[in-house]
C-alpha cells in the first residue's frame, strides 16, 4: 500500500527521529510513504476564525496532491494531523469555504478544484486499521517485555472527536493497544488525555510547566517508566518537567526498537 | 350531478381582513354544480350553522363546501350541522382559507385569488363525494396496563374504581417500579415507600385488578375495543397459591452472590428472592442462572425448608391470551448507560455513583441502612459533589438532547438529605441551569442553597480522577470564569433517563409510534397528550416523556379517564374514511401490507369475478377498525388497487385539476 506522506516542518528539524523511524518501520511493515512534493507548513494551529482562509490553503494543497494520486494522506505530528483532518472536514461540509477556496485555487498556475475527497490518516490508524495490532505483534523481533510505558495522547489527536474520529476521547485505547503489540506493559493513568500546555509554553512558561508536571506526576504515580507520544510539541513540553525520572519518547522510536531496527 | 352550496366564513377579520369574501361568493356562483353561495361573519356560530341547515333544505343541496379555518378545527362541527339537515356528514368539504391563506398572506388581491383556487379545488372534490357510513365494533370491557410502577398502578386503580377490570403486566417480580427504590420525594420530603406501598397493596387487593408480575407481553393482535394480548408469565419456580411469603427459602439459600437489581447492584441477594421487603406480591422467584439446583443439579435446600411445599423446579413459562378493549403503556424509564462518559470515572471508581444508587445508599432500608459511606473504604465522605446533566441536554451522539426534567429537583433533595443527616459535610452541585418549574419547587431548591448551605457552581465537570483516598475534580466555574481543581470524597452523577429498552418492541407490537428517543408519541402534543395516535392505546408516565411523580400520577389519572370513556361505550363507531382495495386490480404483491403502520392490511383468498370467470385470488384486505386512513397503502400500491374513501385518487386528481385550471 502506498500513501502520500505529509511530514510537516518539525519532523524536518527537531523531530527528525520521529520521521526517520516511521519511514524505516513502514518498509518493514509493508507500506510505503511517498512524501508530498513541495508541501508547505500546515500552519500548526487550526484557525478558528470562520472566514480565515489563507492558513487553510497549504493543507488543501497537500490534500489535493494526494487526491491526484488517489492516495490517502498520512501524518505523524499530532498538530499537522489535526489541521489536515479538520480542514479536510471543512472542505467536505462547509459549502461557503469550498467556494472561496476553489476560487483561490482557480488562480493557481495549474488551476484545480478540491472538495474533501482525500482520506486523512494518522500513522497509528494505519497500524490499527490497515496492518492490525495482531499482525504488528507478529512482526516484533525484539519485544519490549517488562517495560512499563505510559501512553500520552495530548489533545490534538482526540478532539474534537466528532471530526477526528480517532478514538474515544475520554477513554482512548489505541496507544495502549500499540504498547501491548510491541510486547510492553501499558500504564493507564487518568491524565493521559490532558493538555500539556501546548503553545502557551512560549508565552507563559511556568503555566505550561505546571500542566505538564501534573501529567508526569500522575503517570509516575501509576508506575510509568517512560511516556510515548506522537506529538513534537507534547514532547517538547514533557521533556522538561521530569526528564530525569520520566523520559518521553516518540512512539516510532519504540516501534523501531521492537522491530529490531534501532541503530546503535 | 351534485347540488353544491358554498359558505364563506369571515372569521371576524381573520379571513375577511385579507380575503375579499364578497368576491369569492361572486366568483364561485358560476362554478359547475354550485347552486347556492353565501357568506357570514362566523359560520361556526349557532346562526351560521342554522344558515347552512336552512340552505340545505331550501335548495335541496347534496353537497356543502365551507370556506373557513382548518378542518382540524371545525370539520366535526360542520359535519354535525349537515347531519341535522339530513345530509350525509361526509358530503361536507372544507376549503382552508384561514391557516392556508389569510393568516400567511398580506396582499389582499393575491390572497383572494388563492382562496378562490382553494375553494374551486374543494368544489371539485365535493362533486365526487359519496355518502359514507361508519362501522360499529364491539368493546371488550377490560383494560391492560403494561408496567407496574406508580404510573401503571395509578392508572389501574382509577380504571378499577370506575368498575372495569384491569390487568397489570410487570416484568420484575414485584410491582412498585422506580418509586419503590427512592428514599424521600421532593418537594415535601415524604418517604416514597410510605406513600407508595399502600397503593401497591390497594392494587393487589382490588377485586377488579389482576397482577401479572414477572411477566411480559409476547404478542398483541386486534384493534381498539378488541385487542387480544398474549402474556408470558415467566416461571417463578414457586407455586403462587401455596407460598405464604415466610422468607425462609431466601434465608437458607446458599447462593447469595447475585447483585441485587433493586439495590442497584450495591449489595447482593440470594438466588431465590423477593426484590424488597414490601414486595407485592410477596412471593419469591428463583433466578435460574444463579440457583445451584439449576446450575449443578445439587442443592434444593429451599425445597427442603419450605413448609407449604411451594417450590417447584419443574415450573415452566405460561402463556395467557386475554381480550382487552384498551391498552395503557406505563413502561417507565431507566438511567442511561455511562460507558460513553469516561471522564467521570464511573466504571473505574466505586466512589462515583449514580443518583439512583445514591437513593439506595441514603435509604434506611438500603444496603447500608441509610448510612452514607464511600463504597471503596466505608468512610463517611467529608465532601460530596453532585454533577448534573450527565447525558442530558447533550447534543453529541453519546448523550440525550432533551432535559431529563427530574434531576435538578432530586439533586437538591439529595443535597438537603446529606446536610440534614451530616451537617458538617461539604456539598457542591455543578449545574448548567437549575430548572425548577413546579409547585413549591423553586422554593425547595433555594432552601437547599440558602438554608442548608449547599454550594451551587455553574459549570460542567471535565474530569473526575480517583486518587485512592479522594477524588480529584477538574471543572470550570463559569460565573467566576476560572478553572477549578478540587478534591472531594464522593461524586454523584445525575444521570439522564431514557425509556426502558423493551418500550420500543412493545410499541411495535401495538403499532403505536415512538419518537427518535424511543418515547411514545402522543396523538396530539397539546390536546391529546395521553393517547397514542393508534386507537385504543394510551400513555401513562415517563414512557411518554420525562416527568416527576406528581405529574406522572396526574397523567396516569388522565389516561385512566380516557380509557374509562372508551370502555363505557358498548359499540365503537369507526371513521369510514378508510382504505378500500379493489380485488380485480390487486396483484398480491403485499407492498401495502409492509407499509401499513397500523397492521390493518392482510392478504386473504378471495373469490373474484374476472369478466365472468370466477377464480380465487390472494388479495389485500383492509381491517376497517384498524385502518386510520393515512393513505400510505394507496400511494404505494403499484397497480392502483387501493383507494381511500373520502379521499379517492379521482378526487385528489380533480382537486389538482381545479388548482391548475
Amino acid at each position: 500500500m502506498v500513501y502520500s506522506y505529509y511530514p510537516g516542518c518539525t519532523l524536518k528539524t527537531k523531530a527528525k527521529v520521529l520521521d526517520k523511524n516511521a519511514r524505516l518501520c513502514a518498509e518493514v511493515l509493508g507500506f510505503t510513504l511517498e512524501e508530498v512534493e513541495e508541501w508547505q507548513c500546515c500552519g500548526a494551529v487550526y484557525p478558528m476564525g470562520a472566514d480565515e482562509i489563507a492558513t487553510k490553503l497549504p493543507a488543501v494543497r497537500a490534500l489535493h496532491a494526494a487526491s491526484e494520486k488517489e492516495q490517502g494522506i498520512v501524518t505523524l505530528c499530532s498538530a499537522c494531523h489535526h489541521v489536515l483532518k479538520r480542514v479536510n472536514e471543512d472542505m467536505c461540509q462547509n459549502k461557503d469555504l469550498q467556494t472561496t477556496v476553489n476560487n483561490y485555487l482557480a488562480q493557481e498556475e495549474t488551476p484545480y478544484t478540491y472538495h474533501g475527497e482525500t482520506t486523512v490518516l494518522h500513522y497509528l490508524e494505519i497500524l490499527r486499521d490497515q496492518i492490525g495490532f495482531d499482525n504488528l505483534a507478529a512482526k516484533v523481533k525484539n519485544p519490549l517485555t517488562g517495560r512499563k510505558i505510559g501512553a500520552y495522547y495530548g489533545c490534538m489527536l482526540l478532539r474534537p472527536s466528532s471530526v477526528m474520529q480517532f478514538d474515544d476521547p475520554e477513554n482512548p485505547t489505541i496507544l495502549e493497544d500499540f504498547i501491548k503489540a510491541i510486547g510492553a506493559e501499558p500504564v493507564v493513568y487518568p491524565y493521559r488525555n490532558e493538555c500539556c500546555g501546548g503553545y502557551i509554553s512560549l508565552k507563559e512558561k511556568a503555566l505550561a510547566e505546571e500542566m505538564s508536571q501534573k501529567i508526569a506526576d500522575n503517570a509516575l504515580s501509576k508506575g510509568a517508566e517512560v511516556l510515548i507520544t506522537a506529538c513534537p510539541l507534547c514532547l517538547y513540553n514533557m521533556k522538561k518537567p521530569d526528564g530525569e525520572t520520566l523520559p518521553t519518547v516518540y512512539f516510532t522510536e519504540l516501534l523501531a526498537e521492537a522491530l529490531g531496527l534501532k541503530e546503535e | 350531478m351534485q347540488r353544491i352550496g358554498v359558505f364563506v366564513c369571515h372569521c371576524g377579520t381573520n379571513i375577511a381582513g385579507t380575503v375579499d369574501v364578497d368576491e369569492i361568493v361572486k366568483m364561485v356562483k358560476p362554478e359547475q354544480g354550485v347552486v347556492h353561495a353565501a357568506d357570514y361573519p362566523y359560520m361556526c356560530s349557532e346562526a351560521g350553522q342554522s344558515m347552512i341547515i336552512n340552505a340545505v333544505k331550501a335548495h335541496n343541496l347534496s353537497g356543502v363546501v365551507i370556506c373557513s379555518c382548518s378542518p382540524r378545527m371545525h370539520e366535526t362541527t360542520f359535519r354535525k350541522a349537515a347531519d341535522k339537515a339530513g345530509l350525509n356528514p361526509y358530503m361536507v368539504e372544507i376549503a382552508n382559507i384561514r391557516e392556508h391563506c389569510s393568516w400567511i398572506h398580506k396582499d389582499k388581491a393575491e390572497a383572494t385569488q388563492k382562496a378562490l383556487i382553494l375553494t374551486r379545488a374543494a368544489i371539485a372534490k365535493a362533486q365526487l363525494n359519496s355518502p359514507l357510513f361508519p362501522d360499529e365494533s364491539p368493546v371488550t370491557k377490560r383494560a391492560l396496563v403494561i408496567g407496574g410502577g406508580i404510573a401503571g398502578i395509578q392508572t389501574a386503580l382509577d380504571i378499577a374504581d370506575a368498575g372495569f377490570e384491569v390487568d397489570i403486566v410487570e416484568s420484575t417480580p414485584s410491582i412498585g417500579g422506580k418509586m419503590a427504590q427512592l428514599d424521600k420525594t421532593f418537594p415535601t420530603l415524604d418517604c416514597a415507600a410510605c406513600i407508595l406501598t399502600p397503593k401497591m397493596v390497594d392494587a393487589s387487593a382490588h377485586e377488579n385488578i389482576t397482577l401479572y408480575t414477572y411477566s411480559q407481553v409476547d404478542k398483541v393482535e386486534g384493534f381498539v375495543g378488541d385487542f387480544t394480548v398474549t402474556i408470558r408469565q415467566k416461571a417463578r419456580s414457586v407455586d403462587f397459591d401455596k407460598c405464604t411469603g415466610c422468607g425462609v427459602c431466601s434465608e437458607k439459600c446458599p447462593s447469595k452472590k447475585s447483585p441485587s437489581e433493586f439495590d442497584q447492584g450495591l449489595c447482593t441477594r440470594p438466588a431465590i428472592y423477593t426484590p424488597f421487603a414490601q414486595a407485592v406480591p410477596n412471593v419469591p422467584v428463583i433466578d435460574r442462572e444463579a440457583c445451584l439446583k439449576f446450575k449443578t443439579g445439587k442443592c434444593g435446600l429451599c425445597e427442603t425448608v419450605c413448609a407449604p411445599k411451594a417450590i417447584n423446579f419443574e415450573q415452566e413459562d405460561e402463556l395467557v391470551a386475554r381480550k382487552y378493549g384498551a391498552v395503557i403503556m406505563a413502561t417507565g424509564y431507566e438511567p442511561v448507560a455511562l460507558d460513553k462518559f469516561g471522564e467521570y470515572s464511573y466504571s473505574d471508581s466505586p466512589d462515583v455513583i449514580t443518583s439512583l444508587e445514591f437513593e439506595r445508599l441514603t435509604n434506611a432500608a438500603g444496603p447500608t441502612g441509610g448510612d452514607l459511606i464511600r463504597l471503596s473504604d466505608k468512610r463517611k465522605p467529608k465532601s460530596v459533589t453532585f454533577i448534573q446533566c450527565v447525558g442530558s441536554r447533550d447534543v453529541t451522539q453519546r448523550g440525550k438532547a432533551y432535559c431529563s426534567k427530574i434531576c435538578c429537583m432530586y439533586t437538591a433533595k439529595h443535597a438537603m438529605l446529606i446536610k440534614e443527616k451530616y451537617p458538617d459535610t461539604e456539598v457542591n452541585v455543578f449545574y448548567i441551569d437549575v430548572r425548577t418549574p413546579g409547585k413549591a419547587f423553586d422554593e425547595f431548591y433555594r432552601r437547599a442553597e440558602s438554608e442548608y448551605g449547599v454550594r451551587y457552581i455553574k459549570g460542567q465537570v471535565g474530569k473526575v480522577i480517583d486518587n485512592g483516598d479522594h477524588l480529584q475534580i477538574q471543572a470550570v466555574d463559569m460565573l467566576d470564569n476560572k478553572k477549578m481543581d478540587m478534591k472531594t470524597d464522593m461524586v454523584v452523577l445525575a444521570t439522564a433517563i431514557e425509556p426502558v429498552k423493551s418500550a420500543k418492541s412493545i410499541a411495535t407490537m401495538l403499532t403505536a409510534s415512538i419518537d427518535t428517543n424511543n418515547f411514545m408519541t402522543e396523538a396530539h402534543p397539546k390536546l391529546r397528550p395521553v393517547e397514542s395516535p393508534t386507537a385504543g392505546v394510551f400513555l401513562s408516565g415517563v414512557c411518554q416523556g420525562p416527568k416527576d411523580i406528581p405529574e406522572t400520577v396526574a397523567q396516569a389519572g388522565a389516561a385512566a379517564s380516557k380509557v374509562i370513556g372508551l370502555l363505557v361505550k358498548d359499540k365503537l363507531m369507526s371513521n369510514p374514511c378508510t382504505a378500500k382495495p379493489d380485488a380485480l386490480y390487486c396483484n398480491g404483491c403485499s407492498i401495502c401490507e409492509n407499509v401499513c403502520p397500523y397492521g390493518a392490511i392482510s392478504y386473504e383468498d378471495c373469490e373474484v369475478n374476472d369478466h365472468g370467470v370466477r377464480e380465487v385470488w390472494h388479495v389485500a384486505q383492509v381491517n376497517k377498525a384498524l385502518c386510520q386512513g393515512c393513505g400510505a397503502c394507496v400511494v404505494t400500491c403499484p397497480s392502483g388497487a387501493m383507494d381511500l374513501q373520502g379521499f379517492s385518487n379521482r378526487q385528489i386528481q380533480a382537486e389538482v385539476d381545479a388548482i391548475c385550471r
